[in-house]
């Protein structure tokens, strides 16, 4: 392994020579450490098999597949308005968001472009998936270093978010509202006032959050320094979203290539941090999380008017050909390659999701450090199971 | 612009000309990054195909499989690792069989005849065309530099041998792609680490993802299409006869083993 830093080279030499004299003098034995499947920490039924050397990690590997449900080979017998019912439960709390890179790739290869009006709402739609994930989020990373409280009030206040969500597509959790060509229904009367006031909400929730960790003592050395990625390894790995921004890289889909998207007309910025700890994950989720709210608000304020669905055929073909679209989804960059042959059903769908790649670096991640940074360390990589297994 | 009021009797003749012949789209930015690509593979790149303003694709020769790696890397600074995946170009030998009857009629209103008659149909490779049955494909991409970003889907024919050479050297993050792509398709990445299962368990027989592998889930039940709510039983006109019925069969079902 080419790229670790020096410094963590050191100190790993440094922790093991320090480990292997401990051992000499207590004898102690190595043992294997079974985390999960089912374990707080996993977000599912993520296993983790860690061999240990005393407190330390010689070697850990996640066992994923306890909820591979075979989203690829689905949707090769599914029609194209099928298959965004599939795809909702990929990343099942922020679901809408996935459906936005499928349509967007389908509707590529048809040709067809949303109205304005639609685009805006998907925009809106997606970015209160963000929000409602993100909550999520920055209230769990509390739990996994033992603070009960701010989980309560992340579960309190995304309530407000996915009511507004609710409010509009019929559903908490799975939308199933985007469709080829724009959307299923138009926004609800007084929706825009009543979502402008739920960002509100939002935003006392972030600052009670970053009252209640960001500058506990016990928050800060449990997450800085811990669990260090430098730039060049996300790369390898494929790491996006705020963990690559977290490791500094200056990237986000929806800045570099916001296709079919409102990105472009808002006022926004990305933020990212240099450290590439767990305590720069959650930094940036959590700047990104108002960055969000900033988003939703001028959409509420600049919404078009118009019709919410272009024309498209009755029965939807997709012409042949292949595409790849991809989002900056709450998790990370989520992308469909589309192979169509024309036919009623895609020839062939890879789902391209964050987590898997996100989750992939684990192995080299976790080698070296001690048992409860573990959990620290998955907390703030941050994964739904659906999105790794698919 | 400003010529436009004394230009306008020239006009008409322009503009039907130029509605005639509109100028082929063409996208400098990806023809730079594919030449980049022929300057660091030489002959390996057999065929590539642009997609103006969105996207790129190259195909390049199974042996340089490993070589492309380390150019789009190294040489094109291509060095964000997007994923990495198998198609299975063979046409599904199940045809239209395992859609639900409705389905079928919709396939049929809409003249998509495929699978309607027993004959095999025609391998058909998607952009930058293909040779062989199973395709190896991957997405890089550059990026951290804002306005900079790009990304390439390199493909490569897997031939009969059903084995090509790794990413994991240049790309540590391919190695759990690889291993997907080993359990679904099985093909093998020569030099990975450790070709062991990801999903599915260890004694598993078979590729799920290849088009031979049928969908058992459709076999043994068929997708019952659009209208997916069961009609309700149907209710027997002397009620309390039926229900003794019904208790009887269930107490025989309970007592058999």
């Amino acid at each position: 392994m080419t790229a670790v830093t020096d410094r963590q080279k050191l100190s790993y030499i440094a922790s093991q020579a320090a480990d292997a004299r401990v051992n000499v003098e207590l004898e102690t034995e190595g043992m294997t450490l079974n985390i999960g499947p089912q374990h707080p920490a996993t977000h599912g039924t993520l296993r983790i098999v860690a061999q240990l050397d005393g407190e330390q990690v010689i070697r850990a590997e996640p066992m994923a597949g306890y909820m591979h449900r075979g989203y690829e080979k689905l949707s090769e017998v599914r029609t194209y308005p099928q298959i965004t019912t599939l795809v909702n439960r990929i990343d099942w709390l922020g679901s809408f968001a996935n459906e936005v890179p499928f349509i967007l790739a389908a509707e590529h290869l048809m040709e067809v472009e949303a109205p304005p009006r639609a685009t805006w709402i998907r925009t809106l739609l997606f970015e209160m998936s963000r929000v409602a994930h993100m909550i999520l989020f920055l209230g769990d990373m509390g739990v996994q270093l033992g603070a009960v409280t701010p989980v309560f009030f992340a579960f309190r206040d995304r309530e407000f978010v996915l009511d507004q969500i609710e409010k509009a597509t019929g559903g908490r959790f799975h939308p199933n509202f985007d469709r080829i060509g724009g959307l299923k229904d138009d926004l609800p009367k007084g929706w825009i006032e009543s979502t402008k006031d739920s960002m509100q909400t939002v935003l006392t929730f972030c600052d009670q959050i970053e009252d209640l960790l960001l500058g506990s003592e016990i928050f800060q050395s449990r997450t800085r320094g811990i669990g260090v990625i430098p730039k060049d390894v996300a790369m390898q790995y494929g790491l996006s979203g705020a963990n690559a921004r977290g490791s500094g890289i200056d990237w986000d889909l929806r800045r570099d290539n916001p296709v079919g998207l409102a990105y472009p007309d808002l006022d926004w910025k990305v933020w990212t941090h240099p450290d590439g700890d767990s305590f720069s994950r959650f930094w940036v989720r959590l700047q990104e999380t108002r960055e969000a709210v900033k988003m939703i608000e001028q959409l509420c304020d600049g919404m078009p008017s118009g019709p919410i669905m272009a024309k498209v055929p009755r029965i939807i073909k997709v012409p042949a050909g292949e595409a790849y679209v991809a989002t900056e989804n709450p998790l990370g960059e989520m992308g469909y390659y589309l192979v169509s042959q024309g036919g009623l059903t895609p020839f062939r769908l890879k789902i391209r999701s964050a987590s898997f790649n996100n989750v992939s670096i684990a192995p080299w991640l976790l080698r070296g450090v001690y048992v409860p940074d573990i959990i620290t360390i998955l907390g703030s990589l941050y994964f739904i199971l659906g999105d790794i297994d698919r | 612009m400003a010529d436009d009021s004394t230009a306008t009797t020239d006009a008409p003749g322009d503009g039907s000309s130029e509605e005639i012949v509109p100028a082929e789209p063409t996208d400098e930015r990806r023809e730079a990054i594919l030449a980049d690509l022929r300057a660091g593979l030489g002959d390996a790149v057999l065929d590539t195909h642009i997609d103006p303003g969105r996207d790129v694709w190259a195909r390049v020769s199974a042996e340089s499989w490993a070589e492309t790696a380390e150019v789009v890397r190294h040489r094109m600074g291509a060095k964000y690792f997007g994923f990495l995946s198998v198609i299975d170009w063979l046409p599904s030998p199940y045809g239209r069989s395992m859609d639900a009857s409705v389905d079928t009629v919709l396939a049929v209103e809409s003249g998509d005849s495929s699978g309607e008659d027993d004959e095999p149909e025609e391998m058909q490779h998607g952009v930058a065309g293909g040779e062989s049955r199973f395709q190896v494909f991957a997405r890089v991409a550059s990026i951290g530099v804002p306005g900079e970003h790009w990304g390439i889907t390199v493909k490569a024919d897997v031939g009969e041998s059903l084995s090509i050479a790794t990413w994991t050297n240049t790309f540590a993050g391919a190695d759990w792609h690889e291993r997907e792509a080993w359990e679904m398709y099985g093909i093998e990445f020569v030099g990975h680490p450790g070709l062991r299962h990801i999903y599915l368990p260890g004694d598993f027989e078979g590729n799920p993802l290849r088009k031979d592998f049928p969908l058992i889930a459709r076999m043994v039940k068929p997708w019952p299409g659009i209208v997916d709510v069961e009609a309700l039983p149907e209710v027997p006109e002397d009620g309390p006869a039926g229900e003794a019925d019904a208790t009887a069969g269930d107490a025989s079902s309970e007592d058999s083993p």
